[in-house]
């Protein structure tokens, strides 16, 4: 049987319209042989969440430039517990202090990189995670 | 302009020096790279020369500053008159935050302000709408009705400060609620300056900030640029801009193109309502980016003035020197920032500026050190505008006009980018226009195939950043500068605030004036008037934008990665 790619959802929640980082991860991704799908601009954690359920993705990766980090990642993480799917794995990418960042992790949030880190981090974090021994 | 003997002279001169001196010095000691190239692509040579400049016809190429082409600037005397506006951009928190943050910069010395404005202000949406949750007063100030204008400005004497707003799809509010804060405080509107960003082409293509489709959206630019020409003979109505486009992943010249193909296209807007070009043409103003390229930059600034004097002079008849005259704001560039070492940040940023300013900006706004990682804190606003008086003050880089004029690499370089945005304009133009192409997605894919383009080339190393792929440090627990933080009050103050209006105005007249609100949008007529009145009356944001939704509906955006 042919081996089941990793499945992505790649999204920008909230109102923000910075999707430069999102577009570029996500091709990036889909280079690197992911399935991948965007969700598009404006999206509440609701909706997201709902995608993410309704496409059985593997992993749910947010991108937030706007600040509202603290906020957005809990709400995901809730969401998920809720409609039972916990198991998919979240990760993010944007500007975020060191600080929020442990915090963030300490709630669930699977690996989280700044607005520097290079798209092969990414790629590879993915791949380690989802690697088939 | 070269006497072709002595250019030939240079030639071999130059052919000789290549295989007598440089091919034997090379040998000994190669080059630290196979090639160089500018951070958009464009390879740079070892050398340039008097016979890169083969054709170059002076008065044709540069002319004189404040004359058509105007290459060497808009304006005669430039900073030996009128230094740039140092125009540093703030917004946060309340309506009474942003205020004090506005006192604090013309207490330090900045001549003109600028305001962000949060995203459900930028999106339409009023603070105590769901949608807005979490983002009121974060990254921009909260403005919901009139009331928040008044402290806003409050203490600032808006017939001597110039004020620019970065808005757009609800651009005309905001630009209802200044004249209406002006009418309220007596000032004439021929006193009024300042510019609204009002730019909706590039929010399509970039900036990604919409609420009504392509061409209700046009309309609505149009409707506040001949408003304004009207009643605000010295206001900006739109600043047409390229600095989104270059941080969305563009290069120099797909940013310089695309920003001047949405100028032909308000242009070409306006004209079909019947008003002369020379009429509206002298308002309308234009924003770039300066890069971390110095030359690449320069030559981008001087070859979009040129670009844009003939496409007035040539494609829309513009008799005016004005109209063809392009002055531009210019911000150093926010995505060459970095989260790590953020004291390198002043660096770049300095450099950036000196390429806006031997470009000839009008006015400038140097980013904060701390901007990958929070909003500017008031410690790095000051430093960058300190950043900005250091270079006016103490370089002496603004005695001459255009001080890179004549530079070989320079001129070539100028040369080179004004083909090139010549090319793209021409291939929008078989495509049907600017509109047609932003409808096929020409402009949105682009900017996604470069961005994505610079990322790999970063990736292998091709492209270096001090800090994050050389000369790294082990990453600190935190980042060692102080950041601005936010007040967690904010969201609740604001919806008090927005209740307390609502409470206390005339709910009745604000439901009659929105309901002539939609019946002039379902007409041909001018937008402002109506809208003017109804901020007066205060409805609130969220109240005339959703009025607006009833009868022009939404824009779905095509998901191109």
């Amino acid at each position: 049987m042919a081996e089941r790619k990793v499945r992505i959802l790649v999204a920008k929640p909230g109102l923000d319209g910075h999707d430069r980082g999102a577009k570029v991860v996500a091709r990036a991704l889909r280079d690197a042989g992911f399935e991948v799908i965007y969700t598009g601009l404006h999206q509440t954690p609701d909706q997201i969440v709902a995608t993410a359920v309704q496409e059985d993705v593997d992993v749910i990766g947010l991108s937030i430039l706007s600040g509202t980090q603290m906020i957005v990642f809990p709400r995901i993480l809730e969401l998920l517990r809720q409609h039972g799917a916990g198991h998919i794995t979240v990760i993010g990418g944007g500007t975020f202090l060191p600080k929020e960042m442990r915090e963030l992790k300490a709630m669930g949030v699977a690996e989280l990189w700044g607005v520097d880190s290079s798209i092969q981090e990414i790629v590879d974090w993915i791949r380690r995670r989802f690697a088939t021994s | 302009m070269f006497d072709p003997k002595k250019l030939e002279a240079i030639r071999r001169g130059l052919k000789a020096w290549e295989e007598k001196e440089l091919s034997a010095f090379v040998a000994r000691r190669p080059e630290r790279r196979r090639a160089f190239s500018t951070l958009s692509g464009r390879e740079i040579r070892r050398l340039y020369t008097a016979a890169d400049l083969e054709d170059f016809d002076y008065a044709e190429r540069l002319g004189y500053p404040g004359q058509y082409p105007f290459t060497r600037g808009p304006y005669p005397t430039m900073y030996r008159a009128q230094p740039w506006t140092m125009r540093q951009i703030a917004g946060f928190g309340t309506a009474r935050a942003t205020n004090e943050r506005f006192k604090f910069l013309i207490a330090q010395g900045q001549t003109g302000l600028s305001v962000d404005f949060d995203m459900p202000t930028l999106m339409g949406y009023d603070s105590d709408d769901p949608r807005a949750a979490g983002e009121v007063g974060r990254e921009g100030v909260a403005v919901d009705t009139l009331a928040d204008m008044e402290d806003l400005f409050d203490g600032v004497d808006l017939a001597a400060i110039s004020v620019s707003m970065t808005i757009n799809p609800t651009a005309w509010i905001l630009l209802a609620m200044y004249v209406a804060l002006a009418e309220k405080r007596r000032i004439p509107k021929d006193k009024l300056s300042g510019t609204i960003q009002n730019d909706i082409i590039k929010e399509f293509t970039a900036q990604k900030e919409w609420i009504y489709p392509v061409k209700p959206s046009l309309r609505i630019v149009r409707d506040s640029i001949i408003y304004s020409v009207q009643h605000l003979p010295h206001y900006n109505p739109v600043n047409i801009s390229g600095y989104h486009i270059r941080e969305a992943g563009s290069t120099a010249v797909q940013e310089a193109a695309f920003t001047l193909a949405a100028g032909i296209a308000y242009v070409e807007e306006v004209r079909k309502t019947g008003l002369e070009v020379d009429v509206f043409a002298p308002r309308l103003s234009f924003y770039f980016i300066s890069h971390s390229d110095f030359f690449e930059e320069v030559a981008k600034f001087r070859a979009a003035r040129r670009v844009w004097a003939k496409i007035m002079k040539e494609r829309f008849g513009a008799k005016k020197p004005e109209s063809m005259r392009l002055r531009f704001h210019c911000q150093t560039a926010g995505s060459s920032l970095t989260a790590v070492q953020p004291l390198n940040n002043v660096a770049r940023t300095a450099y950036q500026a000196m390429a806006a300013v031997l470009g000839g900006c009008q006015s400038l706004h140097t980013n904060g050190m701390d901007e990958a990682l929070a909003i500017p804190s008031e410690e790095a606003m000051k430093l960058a505008l300190r950043t900005q008086q250091i270079l006016l003050e103490e370089t002496g880089v603004a005695h001459s006009i255009d001080p890179l004029g004549g530079s070989y690499l320079v001129e070539a370089l100028t040369d080179h980018t004004e083909k090139e945005i010549w090319d793209y304009l021409e291939r929008i133009d078989r495509m049907g226009g600017t509109v047609a192409a932003l409808e096929r997605n020409f402009f949105q894919q682009e900017i996604a195939d470069a961005a994505y383009a610079y990322q790999v080339a970063k990736e292998r190393g091709e492209k270096i950043v001090v800090g994050v792929n050389q000369f790294r440090e082990p990453e600190p627990e935190e980042p060692g500068i102080p950041l601005h933080s936010v007040d967690p009050r904010t969201e609740q103050l604001q919806k008090e605030r927005l209740a307390r209006v609502k409470r206390e105005r005339d709910s009745a007249r604000v439901a009659k004036l929105l309901n002539e609100l939609r019946e002039v949008a379902r007409t041909d007529e001018n937008l402002m008037p109506v809208t003017v009145e109804c901020v007066k009356a205060h409805a609130t944001l969220g109240e005339i934008v959703n009025a607006l939704k009833d009868v022009f509906g939404l824009y779905r955006e095509p998901i191109v990665f």
